[in-house]
């Protein structure tokens, strides 16, 4: 066990965990964030998919010890993101989410494509959304979410 | 699945509470699976408090959901039925996942489920009858109030008007209403009169699930909740000859190693405060098992069995016309096809879990199940109680797909017997990803055989078709109602029943008996037999020389209204882009009916990178009703990429020496965005029909319909799946 200091949501957190806990249980179980879902546990589904220093990250592999100081962020936070919020709202408003277990973490994804990329490509939101499975199959909804968000952002991003 | 007619009589009970508004209870006798299924425990019956509809004080009414959700979005067209038929205001009505209760038994079957696409054809005469009773219980109380009778008096938006002007909430007339008699017939709406019927409504459950706050089954949090993961043997059926477990005791947080029956052989379970440490010490257990006198499949030994089978007729499922109308028709005439499906795991996003505690005397579970009544029984069983004695939780799931609804119930008991152990803690057991992937109770594999006889107008006089493949039912409950002379109807529905009009037809079937356990794989026998169907029919068209809506629309007997009707809304809605295709792109049909809805659809394929790219498809869906026209729209445009799970390279699970290759999702890969359609637009037939289901039927459709279009691309039928090679 080692006592970690990690900055999640904004928010100053200390865990005492063992130094191989992968950052997703570390979140949904010490820290009780369970929006983070657990899918595969070896990065092939994105359902774990956070932000780490600003960039997507599936955390189910990423020991804890790794962390250092990178602010962490997780899907808690996007309602108050405005890149986050857009993208809620437009996940809402094109009505993606089946069964939802995924949609974390594709809003996740599709949060970070935003930041760096406001206007996408049908190529840009294939390769940034190219790893995260959604089992029910919301794709083409996902797409037109994506578009959505887009639309409603400023041109440079937020 | 099948629909059985019923012999129902219902009553509402109705009571009132201070703290919770009105509540009323449907409860309906019924004598509902028929004489030789099993029957739903007589007595004691359980009313919960709040039965279906809760009028809270502030406003809110909240309606219980008799069925899990788990992406089909019932939580939201039940209660839109009901809300509709009550007039209540849509932005008040909350649903809830209801527990498992005599109550919420499906109102045709009689135990408390999710299969068969049934949530909302089932439920639709009973959720619409439950808000028109409320209804007029809130309107009497009114009239009441203002000394007038209900006729002159409205109801709109959770508010009854009078006939002078006066107006009284719900939330105020609830207490009265409570008292009043439940009306013993009520008149619903005409289509006309819906209000939320037939609107494309919102899911209320999105927010929810973007912002990470909505608590799936793998979420629960009790205190002092322990977490289990369980050491399953390398084939099924192995057991545990020895374990070392020292190193495995020694992870911090383990707190009990121990060895478990399961529903095949046995396994170890590891207890632990969390998540990460169980699953660290599960890998450090050194287990012997003894896999002597269990059966070892192997998926290359298996295909030869089943191919050879397959030479032979089975067990007869349809004898029409002249059996042996195939034998006249020279060799030239004769198309002879044989066809591969694999294993299929459903892979549901959320890994299986279930959460039980257990004092000694109770239960309570917590579980994403499609089988409530049946898993409730299960971990009664196990804990050596009465059903009622375990509280059963019905918990938001991650999918299903068909692996939540078990009949032997495997991970509940798992989950019971640990508890048992644990006596006071909860428990919750986690099925990993690895433990999913390799862990069985797949779409069977299956082989078909078919040669076709074809006329001199192109049309098929003789059809002979063998399918070879394990019964999923034999050997379960259901196996008095759906396996008739040895054929389980799993297996051949969506062949045996075609609406094709092909005069001589003979279809048999062989259940060879395989140590893999097999389970419903959403839309069940249809996702191989539309598949067979489909491209056979497809192939008939090319070889006619006629275009593939035509062919199928010639024929189909007239009988078949709803295939029909689908063909022809689905021309009319693909014109446009079927008729100015761009060059390397094909045009990919078909059309099938399940569940009682029928389901046309066109793609627009290319090659990409070897691969089938598929740029659009239109569908077109009779179902009746559309009482969520949007959620239709989702259902079929998602299904559709669900469905192609049997395309993707790495869509099939395989065997050797007995064990499973594949254990997560680098193995056993579903479709990504990159393998989905990128746009899909559905059409609805316009109906005043019974609504049908819309879960399943998007399934069976698009993977026939993509070879199809790949066959104008390169010329080649392809019948081997997973699709490894164009």
């Amino acid at each position: 066990m080692a006592t970690f200091r990690l900055t999640v949501n904004g928010e100053r957190r200390e865990v005492n965990v063992d130094p191989s806990t992968p950052l997703l249980w570390v979140l949904r179980e010490d820290l009780k964030l369970t929006g983070t879902k657990f899918g595969c546990g070896i990065s092939a589904c994105g359902a774990c998919t956070v932000h780490v220093g600003g960039v997507a990250t599936r955390s189910c592999i990423v020991p804890i010890s790794h962390i250092g100081d990178r602010p962490i962020v997780t899907i808690e936070a996007m309602a108050v993101d405005p890149v986050g919020r857009a993208v809620q709202d437009a996940w809402v408003a094109e009505d993606v989410v089946q069964c939802g277990y995924c949609q974390s973490g594709q809003i996740m994804s599709a949060v970070a494509l935003l930041k760096s990329t406001p206007r996408p490509t049908e190529q840009n939101i294939e390769e940034s959304m190219g790893g995260n499975l959604c089992r029910c199959g919301t794709y083409p909804r996902i797409r037109a979410a994506i578009k959505n968000a887009s639309a409603q952002l400023p041109k440079g991003g937020a | 699945m099948v629909a059985t007619a019923i012999n129902r009589r219902g009553f509402l009970r109705v009571s009132f509470t201070a703290a919770s508004g009105l509540l009323v209870s449907l409860y309906l006798e019924r004598n509902a699976l028929g004489q030789d299924a099993p029957k739903p425990p007589q007595q004691p019956k359980v009313f919960p408090p709040d039965a279906f509809v809760n009028i809270r004080p502030d406003g809110k009414i909240v309606i219980q959901v008799n069925r899990l959700e788990f992406g089909q979005g019932v939580q939201t067209a039940l209660p839109m039925l009901l809300a509709d038929e009550m007039d209540a205001d849509w932005a008040s009505v909350i649903g809830e996942l209801a527990p498992a209760a005599d109550v919420y038994k499906d109102p045709l079957f009689g135990f408390q489920f999710v299969g068969g696409s049934g949530s909302v054809a089932h439920s639709f005469q009973q959720y619409r009858e439950l808000g028109a009773k409320t209804r007029a219980m809130l309107v009497a109380a009114a009239a009441d109030r203002w000394n007038t009778t209900p006729d002159k008096c409205r109801a709109e938006a959770s508010v009854v008007h009078g006939p002078n002007a006066q107006t009284a909430t719900y939330a105020e007339l609830a207490p009265d209403a409570a008292r009043k008699p439940v009306p013993a017939k009520v008149n619903l709406k005409t289509p006309a009169e819906f209000r939320l019927v037939g609107q494309r409504i919102k899911r209320i459950d999105s927010r929810p699930k973007c912002n990470g706050s909505l608590k799936f089954g793998l979420d629960l949090d009790l205190p002092g909740m322990k977490v289990a993961v369980v050491a399953h043997p390398p084939v099924f059926g192995g057991r545990v000859k020895r374990i070392v477990d020292d190193e495995a005791r020694r992870v911090e947080g383990v707190r009990d190693i121990f060895e478990i029956p399961l529903a095949k052989g046995t396994g170890v379970a590891v207890v632990a405060d969390k998540f990460w440490p169980a699953k660290q010490a599960r890998s450090r257990l050194k287990i012997d098992w003894d896999v002597t006198g269990v059966e070892q499949p192997d998926s290359a030994e298996l295909w030869t069995r089943y191919r050879q089978l397959g030479q032979t007729p089975g067990n007869v499922a349809v004898n029409r016309g002249d059996a042996n109308a195939i034998d006249k028709i020279a060799a030239a005439n004769r198309i002879v096809a044989e066809y591969k499906f694999p294993f299929l795991a459903h892979a549901p996003m959320e890994p299986l879990n279930t959460t039980v505690r257990f004092d000694g005397v109770r239960a309570e579970a917590w579980a994403g199940s499609q089988f409530q009544t049946v898993d409730q029984i299960a971990i009664a069983e196990v804990l050596g109680l009465k059903p009622e004695q375990v509280t059963f939780h019905t918990e938001m799931a991650g999918g299903g797909f068909g692996r939540r609804a078990v009949t032997d119930s495997h991970i509940q008991r798992e989950a019971a017997v640990i508890a048992k152990r644990l006596r006071g803690t909860p428990v919750k057991l986690v099925w990993t990803r690895e433990d999913d992937v390799p862990g069985g109770y797949y779409r069977p594999m299956h082989f078909h055989r078919v040669e076709i006889g074809v006329g001199p107008d192109g049309l098929p006089v003789a059809w002979r078709h063998v399918i070879v493949g394990q019964s999923i039912l034999s050997g379960t409950p259901f196996e008095s109602l759906l396996v008739k002379n040895g054929v389980d109807q799993t297996a051949t529905e969506g062949a045996a029943d075609t609406p094709y009009n092909i005069p001589n037809m003979h279809l048999s079937v062989h259940h060879p008996k395989v140590n893999v356990p097999v389970l419903w794989w959403r839309s069940v026998g249809h996702t191989h037999n539309a598949f067979v169907m489909e491209t056979l029919i497809d192939e008939l068209a090319t070889r006619a020389g006629i275009n593939p809506i035509s062919y199928r629309r010639r024929l189909l007997k007239p009988e078949a209204k709803k295939r029909l009707s689908t063909l022809e809304l689905l021309d009319t809605a693909s014109a446009k882009w079927r008729n100015s295709l761009p060059a390397g792109h094909a045009l990919g049909v078909s059309c099938h009916e399940c569940f009682g809805t029928g389901v046309a659809c066109a793609v627009d394929v290319s090659i990409e990178n070897k691969r089938p790219k598929i740029h659009r498809a239109t569908v077109a869906v009779d179902c009746g009703i559309a009482v969520n026209p949007l959620t239709i729209e989702s259902q079929f445009q998602a299904g559709l990429g669900f469905g192609l799970t049997q395309l993707v390279p790495k869509g099939a699970i395989t065997l050797k020496n007995g064990m499973v290759e594949q254990r997560n999702f680098d193995g056993y890969t579903p479709p990504y965005i990159i393998d989905a359609p990128a746009a899909v637009d559905v059409h609805i037939v316009p109906s005043s029909e019974a609504p049908t289901g819309c879960g399943e039927p998007p399934v069976p459709v698009i993977s026939p319909a993509v070879v199809n279009a790949l066959a104008r691309l390169t010329g080649k039928r392809y019948r081997m799946l997973p699709l490894t090679s164009l």
